[in-house]
């Protein structure tokens, strides 16, 4: 089946042939207990496959892929939810060293203006290896905050603030050198491809190094926006189907997370008031499992528009669009755009009083567990929605921009709300094809999909 | 036609007499000095000059929204013979009701005081001061013990006060017959039919645009969003509140709900306002009331477990603890059927020169009573703003939702309206859950109570508080109410208990898309 030339809509990327019939069952495969569970029992069709049995679909913990992936064959149709090296986008410091890249990439090919817009990232830099260069950075702004966090651990653990050298000598001290279990450890140094990428060593070349966690050391945003004299940060969803060519999908719900005492800076060692991870906020005294300390982003962008009005509420949240666009262009010449991954990121957004959203980090395997009867609904909405892009029972034409709660965003070039093609005129009425915070009514768009597509199937072309 | 032109001049003197001990007074004879520097006004012409200038400088406006603002709040003067508690509730057995209710709720309140041995009111020693001053933002994070505190009593309690009310001059007869109302409401109050709803609701009708239904995502904004928002930055600019009430009724577009409100209620921030807050506030550090730990209790219980509103905790302190203390409250107690308790100084008992009312507002919390609140907090933040709206508020509405009147917006009225409409529109199922033991007031009573806050999703409450406004009646809570049940009615009579019945309509949060297409469904 040929495609007309002069189409100017590119669909996103299913592939044609074989692969594309439909299967009698699908085997999947996971390890975690939690939403994701329910969600792929209750597919219909779906089937699971325990221990070593074969799988058509496996959502897995990077620690299996790291250890299995290069050495498992996988057919045509499978699908595996994580792409090799996710980590240039999710560990902190690889994520830096791709952004100052791409940035400067950008201000050859485009000028200052075009690379300031990567100006969504906090000044980071890589501890111990560029120490001396955050020292400078830290005489010429004496009296800031700074954050440390380690490189690799999630949940806000190991993280602390501080505001003088001297704090950080004496961790220094304390843990640098620190040998680490297996399950911490990280290769301290890594061989740099020519392209820029993060290769891991070889296992042999890992056995005689001497583990050491690597950090980062971050400018802390001293003024974020506060609602109710709490910080919050904000988790939105955002599904990659492919990097070469770079298919991102927005969803449109996502949540803002509460910390659950009043923000100050003038306690920086409560890491209560300054982290907003729900994980971090569970172990505080404070804490009632009730409240669940989450809003959903409708309401917050119901919030900021009674308070800010419409027009600001657009420019943040087109600000947000850039930072995920702009974060997967970082890695796309990086990560191994293998056909058979896909990967769900949660970004971790902080806004502030000036309306600036700030990339915190990005997460690879963003908690699916459920905190409260709303936030179960949401996961499993989102990974339903997840599963009918990733399409293992072909139903879609490739052309959808929209499916449930996902919206097609980025499609090897931006993607336009209106009917038809992107504006190629840059005539400037281009609204981007995504709706976050705004209204999900995702149970009537998927009856209309698929209903439509089940109309298509009956028609042969 | 003399009778209405007494009946207006009598007003007229009402509100002159109102206003002459108000700020705008003050501000306009103030204004009206100034004035005289100006070269056009002229000595020959004095009177119509500065009504001119007044005109023009936009203090007419101001008088005309306070004016506009006095003639909503207070009733019309009845007969001048009339005793002023005729003003308050004009049914004697209503009054009664109400008294011997308050009497059981002060009782409640001085049974918990004396068991507990805490004083209803006591000075704080220096200490406890500064330390509350300190905390003044962040009052949420004390973790007082309150578990000996019970609130005084819940809307279940009261609603079988209302069960139970009854005139003595009504005889029913012992045969039901088409006529026998078979809710739990006993009383003969005139309620509106549909008829009469339609024309009060006018705005509401299928044809009108509406903000809820017409701005959603698939209807163009050229149809009726954009012209509406248009015409609301128009009344905004003109500063308008009755122009302001009546664009209202249509739905307030997000940006401009706080604004209209504030212009509705006729509320500005002068500093005066502002000093005023801060007086409360001073008298919330110096002075420790009982009814603050009813408060503390009532707030962790709702709005700190509401998924939404425990951001907005602090803030609830800081608005009802310093209302407890607020006595200009007191003086919506002139058409309050409610009177406001009064307590005595230790020892003093009886002696009227040693009474006190008690809180200084007269008003004692129930359970539920912080949800009033909590909605407001999104749209203020600045919290004096935040007070007086919620003030003017409670003193023109929510009153109404907790003691026994026979007012049109009184809640024995909106129970009876509610009733009403589902028995008569929708008998089978009326029929059918009592039959199961599962009254609808039962269930509806505790959403038109508490005016749906914490029933319904935020942005859908401002929308119907929207109309509470426009229309200056809480009729549309029982409307709603009874829409909620139409809309579900196919599941309802599938149900066998009340606890399904519950279920049914969305334990919690009703799911609504928008009341207003529910509201439609009844019209």
């Amino acid at each position: 089946m040929s495609r007309p030339k002069n189409q100017n809509y590119k669909g996103h990327g299913l592939p044609k042939g074989k692969e594309r019939e439909q299967r009698a069952s699908i085997r999947f495969k996971t390890t975690l207990m939690n939403t994701l569970m329910d969600v792929l029992r209750h597919r219909p069709g779906w089937v699971e496959v325990k221990d070593e049995g074969e799988w058509d679909f496996y959502w897995c913990d990077v620690s299996w892929l790291r250890e299995n992936f290069d050495h498992t064959y996988m057919g045509e149709h499978v699908r595996i939810s994580h792409f090799r090296n996710h980590y240039e986008l999710t560990r902190k410091n690889y994520m830096v060293k791709n952004l100052k890249r791409f940035r400067k990439q950008l201000e050859r090919e485009a000028g200052k203006l075009e690379a300031a817009k990567c100006d969504f990232f906090p000044k980071t830099f890589e501890m111990p290896c560029e120490y001396h260069l955050f020292v400078e950075e830290f005489r010429k702004n004496p009296g800031i905050t700074w954050i440390m966090k380690p490189v690799a651990r999630s949940q806000g653990k190991g993280i602390f603030l501080f505001r003088r050298l001297k704090d950080i000598m004496d961790w220094k001290k304390g843990t640098a050198g620190k040998k680490l279990t297996s399950l911490e450890a990280q290769p301290a140094r890594n061989t740099v491809n020519p392209s820029g990428s993060h290769d891991t060593r070889s296992s042999e070349d890992q056995k005689d190094e001497i583990p050491v966690e690597n950090y980062v050391a971050q400018r802390y945003i001293e003024n974020p926006y506060l609602i109710g004299g709490r910080k919050f940060d904000l988790r939105v969803y955002v599904l990659v189907m492919s990097y070469i060519p770079l298919r991102a999908w927005l969803y449109r719900d996502g949540f803002a997370r509460f910390s659950n005492t009043r923000f100050t800076l003038n306690s920086i060692d409560d890491q209560y008031v300054h982290l907003t991870n729900v994980a971090v906020q569970k172990t505080s005294p404070d804490y009632h499992p009730k409240k669940g300390c989450k809003w959903m982003l409708q309401r917050f962008r119901q919030y900021l528009a009674s308070k800010h009005g419409p027009e600001a509420v657009e420019t943040l949240f087109s600000d947000m669009d850039n930072i995920f666009i702009r974060s997967l262009q970082s890695v796309q010449k990086v990560i191994i755009s293998d056909k058979h991954c896909f990967e769900l990121y949660g970004y971790d957004i902080l806004i502030d009083q000036d309306l600036k959203p700030w990339l915190l980090e990005v997460n690879a395997s963003p908690s699916l567990t459920a905190s409260s009867q709303e936030d179960y609904e949401l996961k499993t909405c989102l990974l339903e929605d997840t599963l009918h892009i990733v399409d293992m029972e072909a139903r879609l034409t490739g052309r959808e921009k929209r499916v449930g709660g996902f919206d097609l965003m980025w499609n090897d070039g931006p993607v336009s709300r209106e009917e038809g093609g992107p504006d190629l005129s840059g005539m400037g009425n281009f609204v981007t094809n995504t709706h976050l915070g705004c209204v999900n009514d995702r149970k009537k768009q998927l009856r209309q999909l698929f209903r439509s597509l089940q109309g298509q199937k009956k028609t042969p072309n | 036609m003399l009778q209405e032109e007494s009946d207006l001049s009598l007003i007229i003197a009402q509100i002159v007499q109102k206003l002459k001990g108000s700020n705008l007074y003050a501000q306009l004879e103030r204004q009206a000095w100034a004035s005289l520097q100006r070269p056009e006004i002229k000595l020959e012409s004095l009177k119509e000059d500065i009504k001119e200038f007044f005109k023009i400088s936009g203090w007419e406006k101001k008088l005309q929204n306070a004016v506009y603002s006095e003639l909503s709040v207070f009733p019309l003067p009845s007969h001048p013979a009339a005793p002023p508690e005729h003003l308050k509730e004009p049914l004697v057995y209503m009054r009664k009701a109400q008294g011997s209710w308050e009497k059981r709720i002060l009782k409640s309140l001085n049974s918990m005081c004396t068991e507990l041995s805490i004083p209803l009111a006591r000075k704080r020693p220096v200490g406890e001061q500064k330390e509350l001053l300190n905390k003044w933002n962040e009052m949420g994070t004390d973790e007082p013990d309150l578990s000996l505190f019970r609130p005084v009593y819940a809307p279940k309690d009261f609603l079988e006060v209302l069960i139970n009310l009854r005139n003595p001059n009504y005889e029913n007869g012992d045969s039901l017959s088409f006529r026998t109302h078979l809710g739990l409401i006993q009383v003969p109050l005139k309620v509106k039919d549909i008829p009469e709803l339609k024309e009060f609701f006018v705005e509401l009708g299928l044809t009108t645009g509406q903000l809820g239904i017409d701005d959603s995502t698939q209807v163009p904004p050229e149809l009726f969003e954009n012209e509406h928002v248009r015409i609301g930055q128009k009344v905004l600019t003109e500063q308008d509140s009755a122009a302001a009430q009546q664009y209202i009724r249509q739905g307030s577009p997000t940006a401009l709900r706080a604004e209209l409100w504030a212009l509705i209620l006729n509320i500005s921030s002068h500093p005066e306002d502002i000093l005023y807050y801060e007086q409360l506030k001073t008298n919330v550090i110096q002075h420790d009331l009982l009814v603050d730990s009813l408060i503390y209790k009532d707030v962790k219980l709702t709005a700190s477990n509401d998924d939404y509103y425990f951001v907005f905790e602090d803030y609830l302190y800081q608005v009802l603890l310093c209302f407890s203390r607020d006595t200009s409250v007191l003086s919506h107690f002139a058409y309050n059927s409610a009177s406001p308790p009064k307590s005595y100084i230790r020892g003093k008992l009886g002696l009227e020169e040693y009474a006190v009312f008690y809180p200084p507002n007269g008003v004692i919390p129930f359970h539920g009573f912080s949800m009033y609140v909590a909605p407001l907090c999104f749209l203020y933040h600045e919290p004096s703003k935040l007070y007086q709206i919620f003030r003017e508020m409670y003193v023109r509405f929510f009153f109404r939702l907790h003691s026994i009147s026979s007012h049109p917006s009184g809640i024995v009225s909106l129970c009876l309206l509610f009733e009403t409409l589902l028995q008569t529109y929708l008998p089978q199922l009326f029929y059918h859950l009592r039959e199961i033991g599962a009254q609808p007031l039962r269930i509806s009573f505790k959403w038109m109570v508490r005016a749906f806050s914490g029933y319904l999703a935020t942005d859908q409450l401002l929308l119907l508080w929207d109309r509470i406004l426009g229309y200056n009646s809480l009729e549309i809570l029982a409307v709603l109410a009874a829409a909620v049940f139409a809309f579900r009615a196919v599941n309802l009579m599938e149900v066998t208990s009340l606890a399904a019945a519950e279920v049914s309509l969305g334990e919690g949060q009703i799911q609504l898309f928008a009341p207003d297409s529910v509201l439609v469904i009844t019209f």
